[in-house]
């Protein structure tokens, strides 16, 4: 593979990086080194696969959704990230870091979590190390998540609500990223997508990548290679995770955002389509943000694609042109739930309807017969009460 | 010559408040820095407020929303600067997160910062690793890039800081963020004398100084203290918030109010 991002400064050409306040550099440095020894050290590679077999149910399936196929008139595979052991692709991450976490000799566990779905999936992993583990949360994401709050307890999990700001994900991070400056000794941070200081964007894209390389494989038992890779888009780790080994194939990669009320209003959080190059959390990508440089306040129906910014590999990857990235709003999406709750038998997450909308959108440009899989990174159980709020209905 | 490097050039107690550019209000902020520099501040930091200031405290977070909702933003600090200059020598650092920099323009915002009469810049999400282009951008226009420096910092770390910041350092007396309470005694004394050996250049410290005492403390091992978050919450629903300033700023520097 020729394709080689980030440098070793942690730069995808412009974007990347590392920058946090100066307290932060001893613990990125620290994990750098550690990951770049372990990578590709058979004995953690080991014990990682053992894991995400037999902890997490791996290798998840590829399902060819007929009666979708059949409607579209091209042919959908469905990459079942949902049958993962806590019902997510994030499993596949925070099982990675949690094994750094506990090389580094690390007590306490903190994340950010913003459906809720990285944070079960992180109060998981750290009850099964034990180790203690706190979750910042959005007060608004509490409020609409409220079934994986109760999992995170559950799972003894301390939830952190967060009043800040627009009491959504962003402001989980700043938080996060605060306890973090001031437990740093103790503390690691496993954060849940491909966003953040240097090494996390690159390491959470390898511990994501999984998800494309099983599909390749999955894939070669039938034909060569599909036409189309389609994944949503918040922070971006499912999407990375899924074009990441197909980077320097000849197939057409989408990343679909969260378009909110539509991306010509305020009300939405699609970055790349309206997003200007800034800093944000660590990294430099693009942002939503004023013209003065302050953080916008994103907008959607799924509390996992409400982020103002996006990964930095996304943001490159965008700047190159090699992924296109478009967009679907909260109506599409709660159209697409309910489509694919009715057609095949699956809920999927609201974050992954996003992605399924794009099948339906006129403009897609899928030719008739072609192969398209589609990540459903997650699924839809979570969602339920907001899918019923949306359709004015009281469950 | 670069006024923050001239008062450096003498060892002498200095104290360096921190204000929030337009908090309370607009109107006061040229007041409370002619105002802290005749209670004896020796250099006076101006915040730049961002939504999302990472390495801050609830006290300067509210402060730099409530900043951001006057209409706070860049173009305004430098016209203040520009004010203050008319008025005053007082050295002057910009204390600020670096995305509405980049969103400004990081060139044209060292031309303007110049052309107004800023000393200094303070980015807390820069560190070594993404600072070099900035600073060579600085150093042209004659204005520091005072980097910080942790408890947690090595050695020789603390030596490639001070080397590229030249002119002065900033050392973060704890680990954590602004607003929280002091250091501990003992350990900031071996983390001071460590950045004493391997800074090539002086260093103020600042998070978690309250009162005249802490300032003579610092003072003792370093070569300034800078009071933040305690003057901020000072200001919070204040009516008269220059005279509160004057009197806090007197404290400090005098102990009398």
């Amino acid at each position: 593979m020729s394709y080689n991002q980030p440098d070793n400064r942690g730069h995808f050409e412009k974007f990347g990086g590392k920058f946090v306040p100066e307290t932060l550099i001893p613990a990125i440095n620290e994990l750098e080194q550690l990951y770049s020894e372990i990578k590709d050290d058979p004995l953690f590679q080991d014990e990682l696969s053992s894991l995400l077999k037999e902890y997490s149910g791996r290798p998840t399936p590829l399902y060819f959704a007929k009666q979708i196929s059949e409607e579209l008139g091209f042919n959908v595979y469905l990459k079942r990230e949902d049958l993962n052991h806590t019902g997510a692709h994030k499993i596949n991450n925070a099982l990675g870091q949690i094994l750094l976490a506990k090389r580094m000799g690390k007590t306490r566990i903190i994340a950010e979590t913003g459906a809720g779905m990285h944070g079960v999936a992180t109060a998981t992993v750290a009850a099964q190390f034990g180790l203690e583990c706190i979750v910042y949360m959005g007060e608004e994401d509490i409020r609409r998540q409220k079934l994986n709050v109760f999992k995170m307890n559950l799972l003894g999990a301390e939830i952190r609500p967060v009043t800040s700001g627009s009491k959504t994900l962003k402001d989980a991070t700043n938080e996060a990223i605060r306890d973090w400056v001031t437990n740093v000794e103790n503390t690691y941070y496993l954060i849940g997508s491909v966003v953040g200081p240097h090494p996390y964007p690159m390491m959470v894209r390898d511990f994501q990548s999984i998800i494309g390389r099983e599909t390749k494989e999955q894939f070669a038992k039938s034909q060569e290679l599909p036409n189309v890779l389609i994944a949503c888009v918040g922070g971006g780790s499912n999407a990375i995770g899924m074009f990441y080994l197909f980077l320097e194939e000849d197939v057409r990669l989408v990343g679909v955002e969260a378009a909110g009320l539509g991306v010509e209003t305020e009300e939405h959080a699609a970055t790349m389509a309206k997003g200007e190059f800034g800093v944000l959390h660590g990294s430099a990508s693009y942002l939503l943000q004023t013209e003065d440089g302050q953080i916008k306040l994103p907008h959607s129906v799924s509390a996992g694609l409400d982020y103002p910014g996006v990964g930095p590999e996304h943001s490159y990857l965008k700047s190159t042109g090699r992924v296109e990235y478009v967009s679907a709003t909260d109506e599409e999406a709660i159209q697409s739930f309910q489509w694919l709750s009715e057609k095949e038998g699956i809920l999927p997450a609201l974050e992954t309807s996003h992605a399924l909308a794009f099948l339906k959108q006129r403009d897609n440009n899928i030719q008739k017969g072609e192969n398209v899989v589609i990540c459903l990174s997650g699924r839809g159980d979570k969602d339920v009460h907001t899918v019923a709020d949306y359709l004015g209905k009281k469950i | 010559m670069n006024r923050i490097k001239k008062i450096f050039q003498n060892r002498s107690e200095k104290v360096i408040p921190f204000l929030t550019a337009g908090y309370p209000s607009k109107e006061t902020t040229v007041k409370m820095v002619l105002a802290a520099e005749e209670s004896g501040a020796a250099m006076v930091e101006l915040g730049m407020p961002f939504s999302d200031p990472l390495a801050d405290g609830p006290i300067i977070q509210e402060a730099s929303l409530i900043a951001i909702e006057n209409g706070v933003n860049l173009q305004w600090i430098l016209e203040v600067v520009a004010e203050i200059r008319k008025q005053s020598e007082i050295p002057l650092a910009l204390m600020g997160y670096i995305n509405p920099v980049i969103k400004y323009g990081v060139d044209k915002f060292i031309k303007d910062c110049k052309n107004a009469g800023v000393d200094g810049l303070i980015i807390p999400d820069l560190p070594l690793e993404e600072a070099e282009e900035i600073v060579k951008l600085a150093n042209e226009s004659k204005i520091c890039i005072i980097l910080l420096v942790a408890p947690n910092t090595a050695n020789e770390r603390i030596r490639e800081i001070s080397k590229m910041a030249e002119t002065l350092i900033y050392c973060v007396a704890i680990l954590g963020i602004t607003g929280g309470k002091g250091a501990h005694k003992t350990e900031l004394k071996k983390y001071l004398k460590r950045v004493e050996e391997f800074s090539n250049c002086p260093f103020v410290v600042g998070f978690g100084i309250k009162e005249r005492a802490d300032v003579i403390e610092i003072n003792r091992m370093a070569h300034g203290a800078v009071v933040g978050s305690a003057i901020i919450e000072q200001l919070k629903n204040c009516n008269e918030p220059v005279k509160t300033i004057r009197n806090y700023i007197q404290k400090l520097t005098k102990g009398i109010e």
